[in-house]
């Protein structure tokens, strides 16, 4: 079985009308998509992939995007690598993830060098003291849009508050290793979402 | 530090290099619900274990990569940079990303990784709370060394209004610390 050769998934409701003609086209597309991704990529990869390009319908985009958020590691680059490989096999993956990485690595970079050549001139001190306290303000309101889902989790909203509540306390103020955390809380929770799960999927009698 | 020795392993020793992609290697396999849920960790480790960086060159690494194109997650090369070089970044950085492709690589071509899949779909119910409970920790400790600022601290109670209120981008913000904190206001 090889996902390179493989026609694009028809599963998703319509087929997408276009498909990336050669890995170069991959690697050029995937590195102006994550040029513009200030501040997150994935609004800019839904409106590239399926809106511009039209490489991906909108029900292929969530399916992708669904799985990579359940995989582990960047989402972004799951997205990429899953994408490039069902064209081109693990040379497109590997063009596609280039092309996410490459280009904002050598900016990120570039920054870095000139944040340590003038970190000792007090503005830019505290510029990046103040982006610091705006980047936790960022990811706090992340976990705060995302809080809401809980209501609607099939674990039921106790065991979820508990979780998400032991997490922050483990990991923010007791700073216990997050191994240990995720292997005793998420091994508990995905045994109580697969308990409840599978007894809402047992046709009630 | 001048640019020729910042290229240097900072005074780290190439097995402590290696322990370093180790770990970020294991926290790859962990990262649910992306990297950043994970820079809690990477500070306790980082910061706290080792003291191989301090708290607000931590901060700085999550601030400039927020601050630039692209995905978040090379926050991650940043860190690796500013703890051992390039060699530190190809370390984080291969560490954070090669477990995670290659599972995400063998899933993506199983057919039957479908998203409903009893499995898949406990997996990412199960772990909602927890990658919830994980940004709140991070957001926290990336407060934490700002809490004698009151300044600060009012940009990240700022920053959340605006995000939660308005659907503006968050450059916005982020140019706003920058200015506030330039004209030393945090």
């Amino acid at each position: 079985m090889s996902a390179a050769t493989d026609p694009a998934p028809d599963s998703g409701g319509e087929a997408p009308p276009r498909v990336p003609r050669s890995k170069t086209e991959l690697f050029v597309a995937f590195t102006w998509l994550a040029l513009q991704g200030f501040g997150g990529v994935l609004p800019v990869a839904q409106r590239e992939l399926v809106e511009r390009q039209r490489w991906l319908s909108r029900e292929q985009f969530v399916e992708l995007l669904s799985l990579s958020q359940v995989l582990p590691g960047p989402n972004v680059v799951n997205l990429s690598l899953m994408f490039g490989d069902r064209h081109f096999g693990w040379r497109g993956a590997l063009a596609a993830v280039a092309g996410m990485l490459g280009a904002p690595l050598l900016i990120v970079l570039a920054l870095a060098a000139l944040y340590v050549q003038f970190s000792a001139v007090p503005q830019v001190a505290g510029a990046l003291r103040g982006m610091g306290a705006v980047a936790s303000g960022l990811i706090l309101s992340t976990a705060f849009k995302l809080a809401p889902t809980l209501k609607r989790n099939a674990m039921g909203l106790w065991p979820c508050v508990l979780i998400a509540l032991a997490s922050a306390l483990a990991i923010g103020w007791l700073r216990w290793p997050l191994v240990w955390v995720v292997l005793v809380l998420g091994l508990g929770g995905f045994a109580w979402a697969w308990h409840r799960l599978s007894m809402q999927r047992r046709p009630s009698s | 530090m001048t640019p020729v020795e910042s290229l240097g392993l900072h005074g780290l020793a190439w097995h402590d290099v290696l322990q370093l992609a180790g770990h970020f290697a294991l926290l790859s396999l962990l990262a649910v619900g992306g990297a950043i849920t994970l820079a809690s960790e990477m500070q306790r480790y980082l910061v706290v274990e080792h003291g191989w960086i301090d708290a607000l060159q931590f901060n700085a690494s999550i601030a400039i990569a927020q601050a630039a194109p692209g995905p978040n997650i090379l926050f991650v090369a940043l860190m690796g940079w500013s703890v051992a070089g390039p060699a530190g970044m190809l370390a984080t950085m291969a560490g954070i990303v090669v477990p995670s492709s290659i599972v995400t690589f063998v899933v993506g071509r199983m057919r039957h990784a479908r998203r409903d899949a009893l499995a898949v779909q406990a997996f990412s119910v199960g772990l909602a709370p927890l990658t919830i409970g994980l940004l709140v920790a991070t957001g926290w400790v990336l407060a934490l060394p700002l809490v004698q600022r009151p300044l600060a601290m009012l940009l990240v109670a700022a920053t959340v209004v605006f995000m939660l209120k308005t659907s503006r981008s968050p450059l916005w913000m982020i140019a706003l610390g920058a200015a506030v904190g330039a004209l030393g206001g945090a």
